[in-house]
């Protein structure tokens, strides 16, 4: 679905030269749920906008479904992390979601159906006709979920979408990412930096280094498919894959190299 | 209801003041250059008759509205042109620069050249006085597009004239009408010093005609009436700027709820 081959990306500006990614290479299923972890600052944004079509690479390449990315490419939708500026303040929540779609060849009433049931499927049905800056910072996250699943994409790439949202928040925008997932059987590429997050979300988690990056390690999350806030972040197995991935990405932030192991895709023991 | 009346309160308070103190200032002035207001109000409905106004008044509006309007066209599309290019704005620049600083009354007798001394060049020499503020607003507006919207918009696959409808122009927008309300102001000005030059109607005329004639209370009431048509345009700008910077205010509102 997703291949990323020896992607690299730096930065050059003003007599600095900064190499925020430097040899990335991992793929991604279809219908897969990828949570990308790594230490703040190790460029998964800079990751995320390349494989979006947003950033042109230094080197390497982004494939989807086979076909080199060179912009944004229509089956991709994005989610930023701030929700307060990827929203038109001048447009009511409807036209909002349904802006996107006026790029797509269908007929109003196709666009409507779209817009009422991304909406509803968000719980915010009846907040079309509301403004943007009039709702939460959830509910407007929420929006903005909403009109990338209008979009219908087969990739939907996130970027540490609940980072700027209270914790209660975050954890219903959670349990409506992944049964959003469970229901449309989306491709799902999530950026994050809470390991909790990651691991709660994700079918599989690929853990970064630190800037210049590369992957570090991927761990197949073998947790059931169904869960909920309660059960699963006190099952065992949970805080065994949490313990994984925190000490990885400590061992990143030191700056430690790893062994032949970093490419394989390995559950810990255990 | 209570509130509504407050404000009416509040803002006719300062005007009647004033009003108040012309009247007695000037109740037993016999300077004719400064006549009793009393004498200039009752002048007022003699001088403006239904005849004059529609012969005088509506000229004038008439190519204000003509001026203004072009001036608005150009500016936006320049400005928009200008700000969405960086190379476009490097050469443009210096040049803008220069063309403002020149103050646009000076370019009176200049268009009169090329333009004779009728409509044309009335409306021509209030557009090219209008056009700045509105050029110069709508190039910052259209700059300071939040990158995070042009990238949604950009990822979402919004290009071309859907991107400048559905984004560029609405972000610019409060700019825009920043700028709309300088050159509204500077429009009026242009307006009756152009017919001060050379013309044979207009409000400009009218009241030089009266001053030249020594019909000084005439004169006055052609000032007052200059003054209400600005108090009139700037209300009607009022509403139209609050019907479309709606969402501006009410964003504005709720980020000074929750900083």
């Amino acid at each position: 679905m997703l291949d990323v081959r020896g992607l690299r990306k730096v930065y050059e500006g003003s007599g600095r030269r900064v190499e925020a990614v430097r040899d990335l290479t991992f793929t991604v299923d279809p219908g897969d749920l990828v949570c990308l972890v790594g230490p703040s600052g190790c460029g998964k944004t800079t990751l995320l906008k390349c494989m979006a079509g947003l950033l042109e690479p230094t080197g390497g390449e982004v494939l989807l479904e086979g076909r080199r990315v060179d912009g944004p490419p229509p089956g991709t939708a994005f989610v930023f992390q701030e929700y307060g500026r990827s929203l038109f303040p001048w447009m009511r929540v409807g036209e909002n979601v349904e802006l996107p779609l006026r790029q797509k060849d269908m007929s109003k009433a196709e666009r409507r159906a779209l817009v009422r049931d991304a909406l509803e499927s968000v719980g915010l049905a009846d907040a079309a006709g509301a403004y943007p800056w009039q709702l939460s910072g959830g509910m407007q996250q929420r929006v903005a979920i909403a009109r990338a699943l209008a979009y219908e994409p087969r990739v939907l790439l996130m970027d540490e979408p609940f980072a700027a949202v209270d914790a209660q928040t975050r954890a219903d925008l959670e349990d409506l990412v992944r049964g959003l997932w469970r229901q449309r059987g989306i491709t799902i590429l999530f950026v994050t930096h809470d390991i909790d997050e990651a691991v709660y979300l994700g079918e599989r988690v690929i853990v970064l280094s630190a800037s210049p990056t590369v992957v570090r390690e991927q761990l197949t999350v073998d947790l059931p498919a169904e869960r909920d806030q309660l059960h699963t972040r006190v099952d065992p197995r949970f805080a065994g894959l949490r313990t994984r991935v925190y000490e990885q990405i400590q061992a990143a932030k030191r700056g430690e190299v790893r062994d032949a192991l970093t490419k394989s895709s390995t559950p810990p023991p255990r | 209801m209570r509130r509504v009346l407050l404000r009416v309160v509040l803002a006719c308070a300062l005007p009647a003041v004033l009003v108040t103190v012309w009247w007695v200032a000037s109740a037993g002035s016999t300077d004719v250059y400064w006549p009793p207001l009393r004498t200039i109000l009752t002048a007022f409905p003699d001088v403006w008759t239904a005849d004059r106004l529609r012969g005088d008044v509506l000229p004038s509006v008439w190519r204000l509205a003509a001026g203004y309007a072009l001036a608005a066209v150009a500016g936006v599309a320049l400005g928009t042109l200008i700000g969405s290019h960086r190379r476009v704005r490097a050469v443009c620049e210096p040049v803008l620069e220069f063309l403002r600083a020149v103050p646009p009354p000076v370019l009176v007798p200049v268009i009169m050249l090329f333009a004779g001394i009728g409509d044309t060049m009335k409306v021509a020499v209030i557009a090219s006085g209008c056009v700045w503020p509105v050029l110069l607003n709508t190039v910052e507006g259209v700059r300071a597009v939040d990158p995070v919207m042009a990238e949604a918009a950009r990822s979402y696959g919004i290009t071309g004239t859907a991107r400048l409808r559905s984004l560029v122009l609405p972000s610019a927008s409060p700019q825009i009408f920043t700028g709309l309300r300088q050159a509204l102001s500077i429009g009026i000005i242009l307006m009756v010093i152009s017919e001060m030059f050379a013309a044979s109607n207009g409000l400009g005329f009218t009241i030089v005609q009266f001053q030249r004639g020594f019909a000084i209370p005439d004169m006055w009431t052609g000032i007052l009436l200059l003054g209400m048509l600005g108090v009139v345009l700037s209300v009607l700008f009022r509403l139209a700027e609050r019907r479309v910077l709606g969402w501006y205010h009410g964003l504005r509102a709720s980020a000074r709820r929750s900083p």
